[in-house]
């Protein structure tokens, strides 16, 4: 459920709205659910809602993960 | 002859009318003002209700498609070109060389005429870079609320050479499968502009007439099994014809389908694949692996052709699936559309 | 596409799968309920089984709002649509789910009801500005997510003085289902439905945090992994499940740490919590009622409740008999195990909640999975 995506926002325009790019595509939605976000952030959007901030340390420390995980050997045998 | 219209048709703040159907002088100035001056051929000059052409040796092909696009004008095209464009491809998948097209309008009371030569003055030159004229035509006019402001119906007549022979059913086990270019350009520029779902994309119709691809490539390659167009459903619905038809399986695989990445980001937006959204100026062939790197040197080399490639393979397959190896690394069913595609939020 | 592509990688996720086989104990098996129907969707399109072991199994759980949506609201959106004067606004995935007498809200819409699609509840608030002279009725659907978009549109219209903007209000909560799949006599009592831990949703999660699952985890002693979207997420958590099950541990990890905190998104709850109130009990189509597992606009907002303005009465339909949905929601049947999969229910005509949205075990099963079951059983019958 839920489909939602991770966009940038591109431009700050008046009353909580906000311009975001995915990959050249550009759509005007509110940012009025979430608080603090600037120009450059990635949001996760919702039905032309932002409804968080991406977090792109996390968003490393994730993929990182993810190879770690590839390479570890189980932790009990 | 001077005509007895006492005044010229206001194309700037005038209206289709119902009187402009109902075969009287209302009806003859549209014609003549507008239809006739747009298409501009003899055998349309001559204002028959029907015409006579010359038509060169060899078996007839005749297609008729009709076009219910809206918005009436998006980018990169409009309801016009994509009439003519639609029917000459219909025409050329058979091979056939398209020589002459019929149009009939059926226009909604209160259209602008503005809007309405703007859309025939398209058409007209559509016509003219085929190289097909419009030799005949009908017109008719509905009441306010019945029509999404014009329906066109574009039938179009060709020849095929002898020798000549595509058909859906003759796709074979290890046969190539080949496109012409990017998928999913057409619907999405038609998306960006419907009601409540806008955005700003550089995306334009695909829209083109394909007859003389069609040309390069049979001279290239004459033996080619299959051609189609993927128009509505896209080309995940155009593959699932030709496997069925054929009674044989296809597999693609997803890096290879070219697809533009505005395409896919807007997709991801609406939650669409863009393997369903549709294509006006796009075709799927198969044709023997041996001919398959000529073919694909002939795409490449036509100016419709620059980004075509090869995206898969036939296989033996007796429930005729079309698979595809996915990105990621594991293979799925690419099934026939349940219904029209619709822009999820779940 | 930044934040995506790279959580689709397909070398990542062969060394992810070769991990999770490695660390998967042969002797025993594993079986995860991934509650979501986004998750559900992104396992069956890049083939994420393939990549597991026989001995880790995925569970499609309830979350697809549209699948648990029942008949009879449905019905009461076409009855809204059909209204003189009224615009119904409705995002695009109910515009096909069909309702009693053959209808559905896009056959409502060629019979002449004023049906419109919208991307968003903001879109349906702008209708009812635009057109003053008429009703516009949101048919506001979806969990945790998707609510407070809702409740922000009713702000929205108060702010502005909007006295012909409603909301038909179906909005239901994820942690009420997980306890109702919990309780469930075959998970709860007979152990019939080995359920050792749940991938719990991403986009839910946003709003409303991690918090809520640690209830779950504590109760019942089962793991909870909250999973991002794309399928490297839902394949590390699913290795984050082993882990778990392997130390005996039940605990709510977060894998979607790049969007989801403990808290969540404090400000949409307490939107949330302004405007809706929850309902005693609520039907989700295949589960029956469930408790306090949907909301309601508060007596404050009753202007915008369409329910109310109506005076709509609630109304049960029933399922086709032979249908499976209920088992197939709680994890204990399969789609292939029910008589009118592939056949009499399909996606074309969906007969049950499964089928309904391409979210459903049997849609997505019928989209992308029935082509192993044929090529098994031919494998079967050719040895």
């Amino acid at each position: 459920m839920c489909l939602a995506l991770p966009v940038k926002i591109v431009e700050l325009t008046d009353g909580d709205q906000a311009v975001v790019d995915l990959g050249g595509v550009r759509k005007e939605i509110s940012l009025a659910l979430v608080e603090g976000v600037a120009l450059g952030d990635y949001v996760i959007l919702h039905v032309g809602y932002a409804l968080t901030r991406l977090d792109p340390a996390e968003a490393e420390r994730t993929l990182a993960t993810f190879a770690e995980s590839g390479l570890a050997e189980p932790a009990s045998a | 002859m001077k005509r007895g219209f006492t005044r010229a048709l206001d194309f700037r703040h005038g209206q289709v009318e119902m009187t402009h159907g109902s075969g009287g002088r209302a009806m003859a100035q549209l014609i003549e003002e507008l239809f006739v001056a747009a298409f501009d051929n003899e055998a349309l000059r001559r204002m028959d209700d029907q015409a006579q052409v010359d038509v060169p040796p060899g078996r007839l092909v005749v297609a008729t498609d009709s076009h219910v696009v809206s918005p009436l004008f998006f980018p990169g095209g409009d309801i016009g070109c994509l009439s003519v464009h639609g029917t000459v491809n219909d025409v050329a998948m058979a091979g056939a060389r398209p020589l002459y097209l019929a149009a009939s309008f059926i226009l909604e009371e209160g259209l602008p005429l503005a809007d309405l030569r703007r859309i025939v003055e398209s058409m007209a030159q559509a016509s003219r870079d085929a190289g097909v004229p419009v030799v005949t035509g009908d017109t008719k006019v509905v009441e306010r609320g019945n029509g999404d402001g014009v329906f066109i119906t574009t039938t179009g007549v060709g020849v095929v050479p002898a020798g000549v022979s595509f058909s859906g059913n003759r796709a074979r086990p290890g046969d190539a499968v080949l496109v012409n270019g990017t998928m999913g350009d057409h619907g999405v520029a038609i998306m960006s502009l419907r009601e409540n779902l806008s955005f700003g994309t550089t995306i334009e119709s695909d829209t083109a007439a394909l007859h003389g691809l069609v040309a390069a490539m049979l001279e290239a390659v004459p033996d080619i099994h299959c051609l189609r167009d993927p128009t509505r459903g896209g080309l995940a619905t155009t593959l699932n014809e030709l496997a069925r038809q054929s009674g044989v399986g296809i597999v693609i695989g997803e890096e290879k389908v070219p697809v533009r990445g505005e395409v896919n980001s807007a997709c991801e937006f609406l939650g669409l694949d863009p393997l369903y959204v549709a294509n006006e100026g796009k075709l799927v062939a198969i044709c023997a692996p041996g001919d398959a790197a000529r073919l694909l040197e002939a795409m490449r080399s036509h100016p419709l052709g620059g980004d075509a490639a090869v995206i898969g393979e036939v296989i033996e397959d007796e429930h005729a699936f079309v698979q595809m190896d996915t990105a990621f690394g594991g293979r799925r069913v690419v099934d026939w559309l349940t219904g029209d595609q619709l822009p999820r939020i779940c | 596409m930044k934040y995506i592509d790279e959580f689709r990688d397909g070398g990542l996720a062969r060394s992810l799968g070769a991990a999770i086989a490695r660390e998967a104990r042969a002797e025993r098996r594993y079986s995860f309920m991934e509650f979501c129907g986004g998750h559900t969707h992104a396992i069956a399109r890049y083939g994420v089984t393939d990549l597991l072991p026989a001995n880790v199994r995925m569970i499609h759980g309830p979350g697809c709002p549209v699948c648990v949506l029942p008949v009879g609201r449905v019905d009461m959106a076409i009855e809204i649509a059909r209204r003189p004067g009224v615009i119904l606004a409705t995002y695009g995935d109910t515009m096909r789910v069909p309702a009693s007498g053959r209808l559905s809200l896009l056959k409502a819409k060629a019979q002449g009801a004023d049906v419109r699609m919208v991307y968003s509840t903001a879109d349906a608030v702008r209708l009812a500005e635009e057109n003053p002279g008429r009703e516009v009725v949101m048919f506001a659907i979806g969990f945790e997510t998707t609510t407070p978009p809702t409740a922000l549109a009713i702000k929205m219209a108060e702010a502005k003085g909007l006295g012909n903007f409603l909301v038909f209000c179906n909005h239901v909560l994820t942690p009420s289902a997980i306890s109702h799949i919990l309780e469930s006599p075959e998970v709860r009592e007979l152990g019939t439905v080995p359920i050792d831990g749940f991938v719990g949703p991403a986009h839910v999660s946003t709003v409303i945090g991690s918090r809520p699952y640690e209830f779950f985890a504590e109760e019942y002693q089962k793991p909870v992994v909250i999973a991002g979207f794309e399928p490297l997420d839902v394949m590390q958590a699913i290795l984050m499940l082993v882990r778990q099950v392997n130390d005996g541990r039940a605990e709510v990890e977060n894998e979607f740490t790049r969007a989801v905190t403990r808290e969540g998104n404090a400000k949409a709850q307490a939107l949330v919590a302004e405007v809706f109130e929850l309902r005693r009990e609520f039907e989700w189509r295949g589960l029956g009622a469930v408790p306090y597992s949907a909301l309601r606009l508060k007596e404050k907002y009753a202007a915008f409740d369409a329910e109310r303005r109506y005076g709509l009465a609630d109304r049960q339909v029933a399922d086709h008999k032979a249908c499976e949905c209920g088992a197939i929601l709680r994890g204990v049947k399969q789609p292939a195990d029910c008589k009118l999969f592939g056949t009499a229910c399909t996606p074309e005509n969906p007969l049950g909640s499964c089928m309904v949205s391409s979210e459903g075990a049997c849609a997505a099963h019928y989209t992308y999975g029935r082509f192993r079951d044929v090529s098994r059983k031919a494998a079967a019958a050719a040895t």
